[in-house]
């Protein structure tokens, strides 16, 4: 018997309405179900961080959450991150400008992660975003690119608010 | 598509749980999914029916006060316990046990009750049950229970839960105001489950002597354990080198366990230097040692 149940999810904004499968997990939902291919599977048990997406504004695991917690739930992916308009947000450009990415892997989950970071310190020292980020692997970078964006970001967010 | 087919419940109270878990048959329950997601995924797992209890709204609370307790509900997030205020005044040493938990995306989902019940041998939230003589508290269509924590892990990720029991909350034993504190673990790499972990609680009394110390080690045999030998021989002591190795030298009486990438020997040699520097931090930090 295939155990199916009918969900309501807000992802980026949009509400999206499926039937689903019990046993799918919320980062097959939104790749296959949704097309939104951003956000990456790696390890698929938790431990690479690259399908990290923010659940009511929370980061998790989208590998480690399934499709059906999700009802009622409203859901950022990075695809969701980007100005209205388009252009890269200012951790996205941080991002660009330092070379925070090579192949892009683990971009999605590097980003998302360090949106909710942001969100509640954005006077972070270098040591508290390597922590931050202690839960994503990188294999290109070295993590100091991205270490530098992430300071850069903060350093325009405080701008931004006096 | 990873999990192999399971029905899925989402029972709202504990009522309805006990009910679903009293008559399915190989129902396993969801807490935060830190640890049986992935086992779903590597369908290490496969159990016909899942329970989830994220809906379980009273599952989920934090009910610290001056009293002397901590009551915790199974389901409250690792997260809700890192950012309380109350907990950071009565149980200061929770903040420094979970930095270690995971890494913050885990923590957002995972549950103090999914930690006790699937008891990773190094799990620091277990360390903290047993640490603070914890009480867990059960229930299921027969009865509810209440098992001490130095009772409850009984074999590898196995603990005393009864087939059909759920884990309803978690019961602290407090201590006073301004007692020495101290978590100290080795890992691999920042978030990993550690090698071998200490926790340590210390009152000093107006002379400046340990009256009384609780020490309690994690990751050398399927549960935490709580090194009694040395507890009483800090009792009345001043803090002093002598008296931290003497301590420590108890924790390499400890029964350990090997494994594939760790031997017994290393992690008992883990384990002692822990201790010595959860009591030297523990106590209010160096002390002199002699020449």
């Amino acid at each position: 018997m295939i155990d199916t149940r009918k969900i309501k999810v807000t992802v980026n904004g949009r509400a999206h309405e499926r039937e689903v499968e019990t046993r799918m997990t919320l980062v097959d939902f939104l790749r296959h179900e949704l097309d939104l291919t951003g956000t990456h599977v790696g390890c698929e048990h938790g431990v690479c961080g690259v399908c990290t997406v923010l659940v009511d504004d929370l980061s998790a695991r989208a590998c480690l959450m399934l499709a059906v917690q999700a009802h009622g739930k409203s859901i950022t992916t990075v695809e969701g991150l980007a100005n209205r308009d388009g252009t890269l947000n200012m951790l996205q450009q941080a991002f660009r400008e330092n070379h925070g990415l090579q192949c892009g892997f683990c971009t999605p989950g590097m980003l998302t992660t360090l949106t909710e970071f942001l969100a509640h310190n954005s006077d972070p020292t270098e040591s508290e975003v390597r922590v931050a980020i202690s839960g994503n692997l990188c294999r290109c970078t070295g993590y100091q690119s991205i270490v530098a964006a992430a300071m850069q970001a903060a350093r325009v967010l405080r701008e931004r608010k006096t | 598509m990873k999990p192999s087919r399971f029905v899925y419940h989402d029972p709202t109270t504990i009522a309805e749980a006990i009910d679903l878990f009293g008559r399915l048959d190989n129902a396993l329950p969801l807490a935060g999914g830190q640890s049986l997601m992935p086992m779903l995924n590597f369908r290490v797992a496969a159990p016909d029916h899942l329970i989830d209890l994220n809906n379980i709204a009273s599952l989920s609370y934090i009910d610290v006060n001056d009293n002397g307790r901590g009551r915790f509900g199974s389901m409250t997030r690792q997260r809700d316990l890192e950012f309380s205020g109350d907990v950071a005044r009565v149980f200061p040493i929770f903040q420094e046990a979970l930095s270690h938990v995971g890494h913050r995306q885990t923590r957002n989902r995972g549950t103090f009750g999914g930690s006790l019940c699937h008891i990773d041998p190094s799990a620091e939230l277990v360390n903290m049950a047993v640490l603070h003589d914890g009480l867990l508290l059960t229930a299921s269509k027969a009865a509810s229970r209440t098992i001490p924590a130095s009772e409850w892990v009984q074999g590898i990720m196995t603990s005393a839960l009864n087939p059909g029991e759920l884990l309803t909350g978690i019961e602290l034993t407090a201590w006073p105001e301004g007692h020495g504190f101290a978590f100290e673990e080795f890992a691999r790499r920042h978030g990993d489950f550690a090698i071998a972990a200490v926790g340590c609680l210390v009152i000093m009394d107006a002379a400046g002597l340990i009256e009384r110390a609780a020490l309690c080690v994690s990751g050398l045999s399927p549960g935490p354990v709580r090194l009694v030998s040395a507890e009483q021989l800090l009792g009345g002591q001043r803090p002093s080198h002598e008296v931290f190795r003497a301590a420590a030298v108890e924790a390499e009486g400890l029964d350990a366990t090997d494994d594939a990438f760790v031997k017994a020997s290393y992690r008992k040699h883990l384990a002692r230097i822990l201790t010595y520097r959860a009591l030297e931090r523990a106590t209010g930090g160096r002390v002199r040692r002699a020449a």
